[in-house]
Order: structure tokens, then C-alpha cells, then sequence
């Protein structure tokens, strides 16, 4: 096309020019006005600013786990026996699917705080079940260890440990 | 539908009208003098009743739409309120979730017509794909509409078939809070499915058009997997196949009254009649039947990203089948190595429908898992058997198969007066 037009006087490469240079404009500006439908759909600023709760530990006697609503989820707090804290402080990291140390998934070995939806997809595991004495997840069957770890079924990755701090030794704030 | 339409009128109001919008010439084309294989057999009755099926949902959807509230605090009172306030509230909800189970049951048996019968072949590769987009269409749309009602199987139904996107790598988490818009299922996940619940059935409508419009260009297949050689080998629709898609109908009306009647809930789970609740997942949880072989497959894989490619590559493969599929003889009449192999894909479907209605443990990973294996081992046989199979004879033409199985002069009649009404028209 571009040397067939010779003859009309028009620059064939000025008129390519401005074919691509209208059509990528077009697609800019279509892709402009997508982004924002696209974005509309992304948590909202009211959804974002539910971000953060604050949990009184000090009714929590050793072996007993409370649920809480963080973000629509559920977020298990347990008080940890010492037996819990020694099984998951022996586990060699080669027997994880996904390693990761029991200390470096606790503030204090005795509160274990853990996100309470299994990674697989997305259900409630159940408190002190499964083959590993911490949670199993009844949908698809994966098993978690006393820290939470995944180690057992088609789970990917351990139950994730929120940000939390402690306020004081009987107040944590999550998120 | 191709060249010079044959509709005539003297009648001067169709004409005045027929001259600016040819509506007239257009459905007398599609569903009057349309030409069709003369030999179809019920299996065809399918196509029919799954367009009034998708009219029966867009129809009694319109009217819960008016009664119900996408809200997560009054999803589930409204539903109730459908259930027990509204006048028959009872019957539509019940309509229209009964009906979409027989709508699956419809299209499943539509699409293993078309896979017993060779339908995706040459030239009808589009309109296959046309189907399986509709089958798609559907599941995602079922799958909205289950999670409206905001019971407990709705809400983890939901978790989970969302959280089936988290499998992608790096950007999987994003993909699924942008699905929920927010961190877990909650009222911007409800609002939106609510949206496109009653979106999707429009587009569905659209893409049946399409798929309609291959199927009218290069006509029906038939039971003999042969093509139409010439007139003698067609009927028109009206009124050979009016008459017997209605009497399909009406056996499947009286199939599906008696569902909606006398076993309104026995597709569903009681868990549906408990209020959604985020911190607690019911302890054996199932999506609906029809997503039941595609969950077994899911859960067969023991490793969440090949298991969720998995169970959508089960679904995706049927788009390649046409080219899988290296025989040149379409119906499975004709191919005893291929008739043999579908039944046992058919009752492989079945197994994993069955396997996946039960909990992942003991016999049934095992189950599961070679259940998923035959059904891919299905797609990667087929296109071998093309090669060594030996067809069985094929008949000359529809026409002359028809005359040979009625035995002479019986089939004379009815045959020789089918020709004149197509000389006629």
C-alpha cells in the first residue's frame, strides 16, 4: 500500500503515521475509561478502613481457642499448651511442605494467632483435629500442625499469621 | 436461509411490513419451511427444550428479581419472604431452581448427543464451540444464582469456587479480592453476583443466536452422521418437527412438574436453610449436582494449582475435540471401536459425578483419581482410534436409509408426501 499511492500527492508515510498514531490513541483511551470499571470493583475505602480490631486475651485459659471477625474472616486466637508448643518446636523443617519455624510464626510461644481459612480454598478449618493435633480443613481434607502449618492434603502454604502487636500482655491489636 | 427467501402473501398489510423489515419471510425461513434431515430421532428434541428451559429462567427470574434484595443482612429473609409471603413466590423460586437443574440435565444430554453423533465435525466446529461457550455461560450463571439465596452452602460455595482463582500464581491473591471487593465472600461479592446473574442470561440468549445461525447455515447433523444430499432427503420443520419437539415438550413438562410438585428440594441441601455464617464452614460441603464431575476432577489432583488447571482443562479440551477426533465418519453407528469408548466416557462422567458428591477420603481419592485419569485418557485416545477403526458401510444418502428401515411401502407414503409439501414450499 504504501508505495502505490505515489502518485495522489499524499505522503503514504504520513498517512501511516496518522493511522497509528489515531488507532493507539483510541486504544489509550479506551483502555482509560476500562481501568476504572475494572478498579470500581476493588475493595471499596469503607471496606478498607474495617481494617483493624483489638482482642482481650485475658479470659482465655491455657488450651482454649476463641474465633474472631477480622476483614470478614475468621481469626483464631489460642492459648497453647506446652505439650502444642513443644510438638510444633520438634518438627524438622524437611517434614514441611512449607518451612517456616514455629518461632517465627508467634509473638509469645503461648498465644498462637493465625488467620482461620484453610489455603486451599478458602474454608474454616476445624480447631484440634486432623492428624497433627492442630486443624483440619473438613472441605478437602488438608491438616495443620499446632503452629498452623500446613502438612498434610492440597493445601499450598501454612494458615498465614496476621500483623498484630501486643498492647499490653493482655491486649493484642490485629492488623 | 441462503438466496431468495420462498415466503409469499397476498396479504397487504404483511407485505407493506415485510418490504421494510423482512420478519415475516425471515421466521418462515427458520422454523417453517427449514429444511431437516428427516430421520432425527428424540435425542434432537434437546435443542428445543433447553431454549424454553432458558426462557423459563429469564421469566421467573424477572419476577424473584422484583421480591428479592441482594443485601447480605436481608438476601436470606427475602428469599424466605419469596417462600411464604409472596403470592406464588413458592412456585416461581422453586421454578427456577428446579428449573435450572433440568436445564443441566437437558444440556448434558444435548451435548453427549452431539458427541455420540459426531455433531462437532466438519463443518460444525463452530457451532460446537458455540455450545461449549454456552455451557460456560451457564455454569457461571448457576453458580451466581446459587449464591443468592446467602445461605450456608452459598456462602462457602462461593469461597470456595472464588478461591479457586488464589491458585494463579503471583496475581492470584489480587484476582480474588478484586472478585469479592473486599477480603472474604460479603455484601460487595452479593451485590455484584447479583449483577451479572441477571446479566448473563442475556448474553447466553445472544450466544445462542450465533449458535443457532452455524446451525441453520450448515443444517442439522442426524443420526447417520451423513450429509444431506438433496431435497429427498429433508422434511420441512413445520409441521414434522413442531409437532415433535412439542410432544418432547410435553413428556418433559410432566417430568419437571413432578420434580417441582413432589420433590421441590431434592437437588438442594438442607444446609441452604441456614443463614449464611463466615466463621463456620458446614462440615461436608457440595456444590450442586451438575458441577459435581468437574469438582471430583478438582479434587483428584492433590496440588491446588494443577488441580483447579485440571478441572478447567476438562472443560476447555472439549474445544479442540473436532481435531481430537480423526475419523472422518460421524456417527458412532458407523464406528464400533468409538461406541464403545463413549459409553465408557458416559459412565466415567457418572462415576465422577458420584465421586464427587462424596467426602475426599479413603476409596474415593483413589476413585477419583482414576476416574480423572480415563476422562483425559478419553481425549488423548481418540484421535488413535480414527486410525485403526474400520467404519461399518455407510448408507448412499438419509433417503435412501429411511426407505430400507421402514420396509417399502409403509415408508413409502409418509416419504412421497414430505416431498410434495417440500415441492410446495
Amino acid at each position: 500500500m504504501a508505495d502505490s499511492t505515489g502518485g495522489d500527492g499524499h505522503d503514504p508515510g504520513r498517512r501511516d503515521f496518522l493511522y497509528v498514531a489515531a488507532g493507539g490513541l483510541g486504544v489509550v483511551g479506551a483502555a482509560g475509561f476500562v481501568w476504572p470499571l475494572v478498579d470500581a470493583m476493588n475493595p471499596s475505602q469503607d471496606v478498607l478502613a474495617l481494617s483493624s480490631i483489638e482482642v482481650d486475651l485475658s479470659g482465655i485459659e491455657v488450651g482454649q481457642s476463641i474465633t474472631v471477625s477480622w476483614r470478614g474472616k475468621p481469626v483464631f486466637v489460642r492459648h497453647r499448651t506446652a505439650a502444642e508448643i513443644s510438638e510444633a518446636e520438634a518438627v524438622p523443617m524437611s517434614d514441611l511442605p512449607d518451612p517456616e519455624s514455629d518461632e517465627a510464626r508467634v509473638e509469645k510461644p503461648e498465644w498462637l494467632i493465625l488467620v482461620g481459612v484453610c489455603t486451599h480454598l478458602g474454608c474454616v478449618p476445624l480447631g484440634q483435629q486432623g492428624e497433627f493435633d492442630g486443624w483440619f480443613c473438613p472441605c478437602h481434607g488438608s491438616h495443620y500442625d499446632t503452629s498452623g502449618r500446613i502438612r498434610k492434603g492440597p493445601a499450598p502454604l501454612n494458615l498465614p499469621v496476621p500483623d498484630y502487636v501486643f498492647l499490653d500482655d493482655n491486649n493484642i491489636k490485629i492488623g | 436461509m441462503s438466496g431468495e427467501s420462498s415466503f409469499q402473501t397476498n396479504n397487504a398489510i404483511v407485505k407493506w411490513i415485510e418490504y421494510r423489515l423482512p420478519i415475516f419471510s425471515f421466521v418462515n425461513d427458520a422454523v417453517v419451511v427449514y429444511p431437516t434431515p428427516k430421520n432425527l430421532n428424540y435425542w434432537w428434541n434437546m435443542g428445543s427444550l433447553a431454549g424454553i428451559m432458558l426462557v423459563v429462567q429469564i421469566v421467573t427470574g424477572i419476577i424473584l428479581a422484583m421480591h428479592y434484595t441482594p443485601h447480605a443482612d436481608l438476601a436470606f429473609a427475602s428469599t424466605e419472604h419469596i417462600m411464604r409471603d409472596v403470592n406464588y413466590g413458592w412456585l416461581l423460586r422453586y421454578m427456577h431452581a428446579n428449573g435450572a437443574s433440568m436445564f443441566f440435565i437437558v444440556v448434558y444430554i444435548h451435548i453427549l448427543r452431539g458427541l455420540y453423533y459426531g455433531s462437532y465435525k466438519a463443518p460444525r466446529e463452530i457451532l460446537w464451540w458455540m455450545g461449549i461457550i454456552i455451557f460456560i455461560l451457564m455454569m457461571a450463571t448457576a453458580f451466581m444464582g446459587y449464591v443468592l439465596p446467602w445461605g450456608q452452602m452459598s456462602f462457602w460455595g462461593a469461597t470456595v469456587i472464588t478461591n479457586l482463582f488464589s491458585a494463579v500464581p503471583i496475581v492470584g491473591e489480587g484476582i480474588v479480592t478484586w472478585l469479592w471487593g473486599g477480603f472474604s465472600v460479603d455484601q460487595p461479592t452479593l451485590n455484584r453476583f447479583y449483577s451479572l446473574h441477571y446479566l448473563l442470561p442475556f448474553v447466553i440468549f445472544a450466544v445462542v443466536f450465533v449458535h443457532l445461525w452455524a446451525l441453520h447455515h450448515r443444517k442439522s447433523n442426524n443420526p447417520l452422521g451423513i450429509d444431506i444430499k438433496g431435497p429427498q432427503d429433508t422434511i420441512p420443520f413445520h409441521p414434522y418437527y413442531t409437532a415433535k419437539d412439542l410432544y418432547g415438550m410435553g413428556v418433559f413438562g410432566t417430568i419437571f412438574a413432578i420434580v417441582l410438585f413432589f420433590a421441590p428440594n431434592y437437588m438442594g441441601h438442607p444446609d441452604n436453610y441456614i443463614p449464611a455464617n463466615p466463621l463456620v464452614t458446614p462440615a461436608h460441603i457440595v456444590p450442586e449436582w451438575y458441577f459435581l464431575p468437574f469438582y471430583a476432577i478438582l479434587r483428584a489432583i492433590p496440588d491446588k494449582l494443577f488441580g483447579v488447571v485440571a478441572m478447567f482443562g476438562s472443560l476447555l479440551i472439549l474445544f479442540v475435540l473436532p481435531w481430537l477426533d480423526t475419523s472422518k465418519v460421524r456417527s458412532a453407528r458407523f464406528r464400533p471401536v468409538y461406541k464403545m469408548l463413549f459409553w465408557a466416557f458416559f459412565i466415567d462422567c457418572l462415576v465422577l459425578g458420584y465421586i464427587g458428591g462424596k467426602p475426599p477420603e479413603g476409596i474415593f481419592i483413589v476413585g477419583g483419581r482414576l476416574a480423572t485419569a480415563l476422562y483425559f485418557a478419553f481425549f488423548l485416545v481418540l484421535p488413535f482410534i480414527g486410525w485403526f477403526e474400520r467404519p461399518k458401510k455407510l448408507p448412499e444418502s438419509i433417503a435412501t436409509a429411511v426407505l430400507e428401515s421402514s420396509g417399502g411401502s409403509s415408508g413409502g407414503a409418509p416419504d412421497g408426501a414430505a416431498a410434495k409439501s417440500e415441492d410446495r414450499g
